[in-house]
């Protein structure tokens, strides 16, 4: 009997470590399957920058913008919908039916901690949201002159801070539902109301009244208005800054209290 | 592996009660039961995913509740229905695990050996039941594991697939592997486990060696013959020992405890009945379990 099973090798590896490494190597395989996200994702929201900026009424100045014109709106815009697709569409889906199908689970026999996986999953999903961003931003320079963000500091506060509320609410979608099926119809009621509140119809900035009000104390609409107030060279807004990190805090704290891995 | 008075309740509803066991190193132990008799619950909280609501567990010193990242890295655990990333390839998979232990099996081996080295670069959601089932066994094996849960270890499996991983089990035990064995099927508890505990309505029925259980059941032998002349059934039915008698295809068949072929051929001579074409053979474990089991599943109504 070769006592395969029982005699060890020389071999030795290191230990989680290495292994938290190989669950980031092997995740980040997997998505690089799901061409539906990356398209999403990644080329989505810059497609649809190019088809704004092709309306020529959004290229010109506009006074009651404070001088900017519409397609300048849009890239920031562009830079929320790739964070709403990541975080909001794509990801709770993967999630929850890695928890639906006993992934999780088994895992958790394993010497692996299964938010191994989850981590991976986040960090994948947000370094795509970020080339993404540096995809919309450059290609928005390119074809219509938008500005480089002239605040970059600002700018990349502002995208750390919109991402984290954005996956902070894709979290509550994924705790929020047992099935992979319920999880996916939770984050299709989500999404529109995230779409609209960051500007993807109409612009925050050109929102009056009440709305403006109501919109820029949500997590998206407030991150609209600092990611432009960014990209001109303004100081955002504290208050905005206050509405995203407060969201982002209630909302992780809500998802990790009712999140269950099986 | 030591089991001590393990109680689980879900809620109202208790799924495990007093359940007891010792494994010794290197024995494989077959779990039998019906649906919902506690199986599951059983071995998962051995694995340490669930924790009992009583009773103490140790696997190899350690405590599944309080210590499961030790338990993890001596303990193999293959779960039912446990599925995996649909897109990962059995490769990919099995370096992923590899990688989680310090010093796996080499598992294109382990893979060949399983009859899944064609299917290296199959994704998961592409394989058959069958093949997913094997991989499965391969990831709880890779670590090297000192310990080893199969849970329904050859559903879906095809007869020649089912050999082969019996082959396997048999290895581990030759390896000083102590293995856990959760299945339906008797023929594989007969063929693998050295004892077997029976559990039902949540406690263990009987625990004994497959030998042990087909003797002490109401089957352990089956008489059969055809009879000269008329049989009177009921005075063999009143014979020590037997359980049943029925006339099947023209032949008599009486099932009953060790001694009654004896007391059977003695109430036929009282009859002036010679019996030909007499067999007696042993029982199956089948007929020790569904006495094992029938009996409760009765106690609780419907």
């Amino acid at each position: 009997m070769t006592a395969m099973y029982t005699t060890p090798t020389t071999d030795t590896r290191s230990g989680t470590g290495g292994a938290g490494a190989a669950v980031l190597r092997a995740e980040a395989r997997l998505f690089g399957r799901e061409l539906g996200s990356l398209f999403w994702i990644l080329l989505f929201p810059t497609i649809l920058l190019l088809i704004l900026g092709a309306i020529p009424d959004f290229r010109e100045a506009d006074p009651s913008l404070g001088g900017q014109r519409v397609v300048d709106l849009y890239a920031s815009i562009a830079v929320l919908l790739a964070m709403i697709m990541a975080a909001i569409l794509a990801m709770p889906a993967v999630i929850a039916g890695y928890r639906e199908h006993g992934v999780l689970r088994r895992l958790r026999t394993t010497p692996v901690h299964p938010g191994a996986l989850l981590a991976a999953q986040v960090g994948l999903h947000a370094a795509a949201v970020l080339v993404s961003v540096v995809l919309a931003l450059g290609v928005a320079r390119l074809a219509y002159g938008v500005l480089l963000p002239r605040s970059l500091a600002f700018y990349a506060l502002c995208t750390v801070l919109a991402t984290a509320a954005t996956f902070a609410i894709g979290a509550v979608i994924t705790a929020s539902a047992r099935s992979a099926r319920a999880v996916q119809t939770v984050g299709t009621i989500v999404f529109f109301p995230t779409m609209f509140t960051a500007g993807v119809w109409l612009p925050v900035q050109s929102m009056g009244g009440w709305l403006h009000d109501v919109v820029v104390r949500t997590p998206l609409g407030a991150a609209a208005e600092a990611l432009n107030d960014a990209l001109v060279g303004r100081t955002p807004d504290g208050a905005d800054l206050a509405v995203m990190m407060g969201w982002t805090a209630v909302l992780a704290l809500v998802s990790v209290r009712a999140f269950r891995w099986e | 592996m030591r089991v001590d008075g393990l109680l689980k309740r879900y809620g109202e509803k208790v799924a495990v009660r007093d359940v007891s066991f010792e494994v010794g190193e290197g024995e494989v132990f077959g779990i039998l039961g019906p649906n919902g008799a506690g199986k599951t619950t059983t071995v998962e909280s051995i694995a340490g995913l669930r924790v009992g609501d009583g009773g103490a567990i140790r696997v190899l010193g350690i405590d599944p509740w309080a210590d499961r990242p030790a338990l993890t890295r001596v303990l193999g655990v293959q779960l039912q229905e446990s599925r995996l990333q649909p897109k990962i390839t059995v490769d990919e998979a099995l370096t992923l695990w590899s990688s989680f232990y310090d010093d796996p099996v080499p598992w294109r081996g382990l893979v060949d050996r399983l009859g899944l080295g064609a299917q290296g670069g199959t994704r998961f959601a592409d394989l058959s039941g069958g093949q997913q089932q094997r991989l499965s066994i391969a990831l709880a094996l890779v670590g090297r594991p000192r310990v080893a849960i199969l849970d329904e270890l050859s559903t879906g499996l095809d007869p020649q697939a089912r050999r082969q991983v019996w082959e396997i089990v048999r290895e581990l035990r030759a390896d000083g592997v102590t293995v856990l064995l959760v299945t339906h099927s008797m023929e594989e508890a007969q063929q693998l486990c050295d004892r077997i505990a029976i559990i039902d309505g949540g406690r263990i029925r009987a625990l004994d060696t497959p030998e042990g259980l087909i003797r002490g059941a109401t089957a352990a032998t089956v008489t059969t013959f055809t009879a000269s002349a008329a049989v009177d059934l009921e005075d063999l039915r009143a014979a020590a020992g037997v359980s049943s008698v029925r006339a099947d295809a023209g032949r008599i068949v009486v099932e009953g405890a060790d001694g009654a072929a004896l007391a059977v051929l003695d109430r036929l001579r009282q009859q002036r009945v010679t019996p030909s074409g007499l067999r007696i053979v042993d029982g199956s474990l089948d007929t020790a379990y569904l006495d094992l089991t029938s009996t409760t599943s009765e106690e609780q109504p419907a």
